[in-house]
């Protein structure tokens, strides 16, 4: 540093070059920077919401309204899936295992990918698709025609009024939608493991009471959980940020959608390695 | 810069001593010293970005600025929080724009909320109250007003649903973001007349956020012009007639709305 006196040339052209350096991260990493920004601003968010949930008032009526529109308004859709999965993996699995003569297995089959995987991941991209895009459309248009604004100047906030019924609903419902999902997806494997192609109830039951862990359902609940919260917490994220017109809404609907998506599918191969920590597979 | 606690006086409601408020680099509010008087029908008039909007929010303590004093009825709002803040946000009643109604709540409900939000009242004084002010601002000759929902209202009915949930909480200042703005002449005239007649009905002190020249210098008792974050002109119409600023000239001028030197 101490020959780097003003009159160094040299000095101007590092200059220069360190700033084209700084141009240069700041185009690769300024998107990544961004990222975690937006990361952090959801957590804030989700810092926010849950403070709010232990002061008063409680108003209990916006949680039983949003439990009811994420749970109950959801059960057909739910179910129709739900029953489709396990017939559609009872078909996959009775051809697979039919190489090796071994069809009563797909009770197992059935059940453990229901339990671990199709229940809790199918079940939060369709509430996603019914109840996140509908959060983040209700939100944008909430925030655009100034009802947000209003709340305030009764001294209410917008977070404790808004988002923490959401999130809490979604995480209490996702759980409960996601047993459904598995009891109804079991209805369909039955339906075409043994009404369609015959293979003996005793030892398919026999093989899924044995092989089927209560652990598995273990694992997808707290799964569901996790996605509920990821998925409210995306749609009133991007509602309640939303600036400008009605365009800005379908942008932030399309954002809600996209985001709490991708957020289940990544989230749910971290939690399967958390998982497989605490719950070491057996013999699968 | 150093601003003086004015000394209390009935006649002004709303005392703001040198207000300022930037957002980042950009400086919206530099110096803001306005009165607004009790009882009276005060305006704010200046175009689109000069800083109208967050004046208003200022009021109502939605906004804190960076220096500068506001006093409702000689209390400094500045810096209040929680239940004291409340406290005074409970003499305001805002009327938004588009009405800001509440579309998953219906009309009662809508009016009632800042009661239901801020007291434990029984449930037929609620209603009583609600039906007062609905008999009042004549919206109770729709058939089944109280059960619609927001979409369900005309733009004149929404807004005077959105008047009535303003004045619920029986406040004593209500503020108005341009109430005119997007309405045909018929229609502007209409509000005129409704915030006029709510000045007169309810003793309310109306503070009104406006770019509508015509109605400016209708309603007004009292016009202030926000430009470029300074007021530049205050006065009654009459006043501001009288000595016109050249930047009031300009704003009004080109809208042909009022014509300098002739009296109105």
């Amino acid at each position: 540093m101490s020959d780097a006196s003003p009159t160094n040339p040299s000095g101007g052209a590092g200059e220069f070059s360190s700033t084209k350096v700084v141009r240069l991260v700041g185009r690769v990493f300024g998107p990544l920077l961004g990222a975690v920004a937006i990361f952090g601003l959801h957590l804030t968010l989700l810092g926010r919401a849950f403070t709010w949930l232990f002061r008063r008032p409680f108003r209990l009526r916006l949680y039983l309204e949003q439990m009811e529109f994420i749970g109950v308004g959801s059960l057909p859709i739910i179910m129709l899936v739900g029953f489709f999965s396990g017939a559609v993996t009872a078909l996959q699995g009775i051809m697979a295992l039919a190489m090796f003569d071994q069809q009563r297995w797909v009770g197992y089959a059935v059940g453990v990918s229901l339990a671990r995987e199709l229940a809790p991941v199918f079940t939060a991209l369709m509430i996603t698709a019914r109840a996140g895009s509908a959060m983040a459309t209700e939100l944008g248009s909430m925030r655009i025609t100034e009802q947000i604004d209003a709340l305030t100047t009764f001294a209410v906030n917008p977070v404790h009024y808004l988002v923490t019924p959401r999130l809490v609903a979604s995480i209490l419902m996702l759980p409960v939608m996601t047993m459904v999902f598995n009891v109804v997806g079991l209805l369909g494997g039955y339906v075409i493991s043994i009404l369609v192609y015959q293979i003996d109830l005793g030892q398919v039951l026999e093989l899924f009471r044995h092989w089927v862990d209560p652990a598995d359902y273990v694992q997808g609940l707290i799964k569901s959980v996790i996605f509920g919260m990821a998925m409210a917490l995306a749609a009133c994220y991007q509602g309640f940020n939303v600036r400008g017109g009605a365009k800005e809404v379908g942008r932030a609907t399309t954002a809600a959608v996209v985001s709490s998506s991708v957020s289940v599918l990544v989230l749910d191969y971290f939690l399967i390695e958390i998982m497989n920590v605490i719950w070491p597979s057996q013999g699968m | 810069m150093t601003s003086v606690a004015p000394t209390r006086d009935d006649r002004w409601q709303i005392q703001i001593r040198g207000l300022y408020k930037s957002f980042g680099a950009q400086q919206v509010l530099r110096g803001i010293d306005l009165d607004f008087e009790r009882g009276k029908t005060n305006i704010v008039i200046g175009g689109s970005g000069q800083g109208k909007s967050v004046l208003m929010k200022h009021l109502m303590g939605l906004l804190q600025p960076d220096s500068g004093h506001i006093y409702v009825d000689g209390e400094d709002i500045v810096g209040l929080r929680d239940v004291a803040i409340a406290k005074v946000q409970r003499k305001f009643g805002m009327v938004f724009q588009y009405a800001a109604l509440f579309d998953s709540l219906n009309v009662v409900e809508n009016i009632a909320f800042p009661l239901i939000e801020r007291y434990r009242l029984p449930r037929g004084e609620i209603l009583s109250r609600v039906r007062d002010l609905l008999r009042r601002l004549d919206l109770d000759n729709v058939p089944g007003v109280e059960e619609k929902f927001p979409a369900e209202l005309s733009g004149g009915m929404r807004k005077r649903v959105g008047l009535a949930r303003a004045l619920v909480d029986r406040p004593q200042i209500l503020l108005y973001d341009e109430p005119t703005t997007g309405l045909d002449p018929i229609a502007t005239k209409n509000v005129d007349e409704m915030i006029r007649r709510t000045a007169d009905d309810f003793g309310v002190t109306s503070v009104v956020i406006s770019h509508d020249m015509a109605s400016t210098f209708r309603i007004g008792d009292r016009i202030a012009m926000l430009y470029d974050g300074k007021i530049v002109a205050c006065g009654t119409p009459a006043e501001l007639l009288a000595a016109p600023d050249p930047r009031l000239r300009e704003f009004v001028e080109p809208s042909g709305a009022v014509k300098f030197g002739v009296s109105s």
